[in-house]
């Protein structure tokens, strides 16, 4: 029988990966004029695409002393640096207006994986009651 | 629920933009103390901004902001040829602080700007974790 967290899918994982991207964004939101700071992002499809394929980062633990490799973020999201686009003279890369618009876009993007969850919820309680 | 990390980082940036509009005050407020010596004399203050990485929680390199502390410039002093002036010294010269007033207008737009944005990330982060909070109803 399949567990809870089959049933809602992908969605488990995307809201994660971006309450994650939130908080990377929000980081650089803050650091934009920290002299020497580099802007971080996560590369969101490419950690999907890789857990969709059941891969995590394409390395196996073959024996219980590896060590798992895994980054820091969920689904081993690792935190890639931005190619700047018009770096400031003290070496800070953070372009306001871009982590903006990534900051809400990617607002924009938890609250459809909400919809999508609220849907299947929606669909187990139907499920659950019978159609009642 | 990793989230809540995201008020400490932008609620650190407020913290230090409003650190960075009080010293801009401070500097404006006092663009035209003059003094009968150098020693006396106001010299414009800036504060230094560093990354706060939290790599010890284990949040990977996020974190938000922290004041290293405040700078004093160390650009030279106007001196001003006044005898009349009640400050003067010996010489009849007065000293006036080494603040630009320009300067210090960029920097206060800049850091309301900053406070601004910061403000924008704690509203939507506050509205999506009401949503999430919401789930299932």
């Amino acid at each position: 029988m399949p567990n809870l967290d089959d049933s809602l899918g992908v969605h488990v994982l995307a809201l994660k990966l971006q309450a994650h991207r939130g908080e990377v964004l929000a980081t650089n939101m803050a650091n934009a004029d920290t002299p020497g700071f580099k802007a971080r992002d996560i590369a969101f499809h490419t950690v999907l695409e890789q857990y969709q394929s059941g891969g995590g980062n394409g390395l196996r633990l073959t024996h219980d002393r590896h060590m798992s490799g895994a980054q820091g973020g969920p689904g081993g999201a690792e935190l890639l640096y931005r190619t700047p686009t018009q770096p400031s003279i003290d070496g800070n890369t953070v372009d306001p207006d871009r982590e903006k618009s990534a900051f809400l876009e990617n607002a924009m993007n938890y609250q459809s994986t909400l919809t999508f969850l609220d849907g299947k919820f929606k669909t187990l309680k139907t499920a659950l009651k019978g159609g009642q | 629920m990793s989230m809540f990390k995201v008020f400490d980082i932008a609620g650190s940036a407020m913290s230090a933009q409003s650190l960075r509009l009080n010293v801009t005050a401070s500097n404006l407020a006092n663009a035209e103390s003059v003094s009968s010596s150098i020693d006396q004399t106001y010299r414009a203050r800036q504060p230094v901004f560093a990354a706060a990485l939290e790599q010890a929680l284990g949040g990977g390199e996020l974190g938000g902001v922290e004041v290293k502390g405040v700078i004093e410039s160390q650009a030279p002093l106007q001196q001003r040829y006044e005898p009349g002036h009640p400050l003067a010294d010996a010489n009849g010269y007065i000293y006036l602080p080494n603040v630009s007033v320009v300067e210090e207008m960029a920097n206060m737009i800049s850091a309301s700007r900053s406070y601004q944005s910061n403000v924008e990330v704690v509203n939507t982060t506050k509205q999506l974790m009401l949503k999430t909070l919401s789930l299932g109803e």
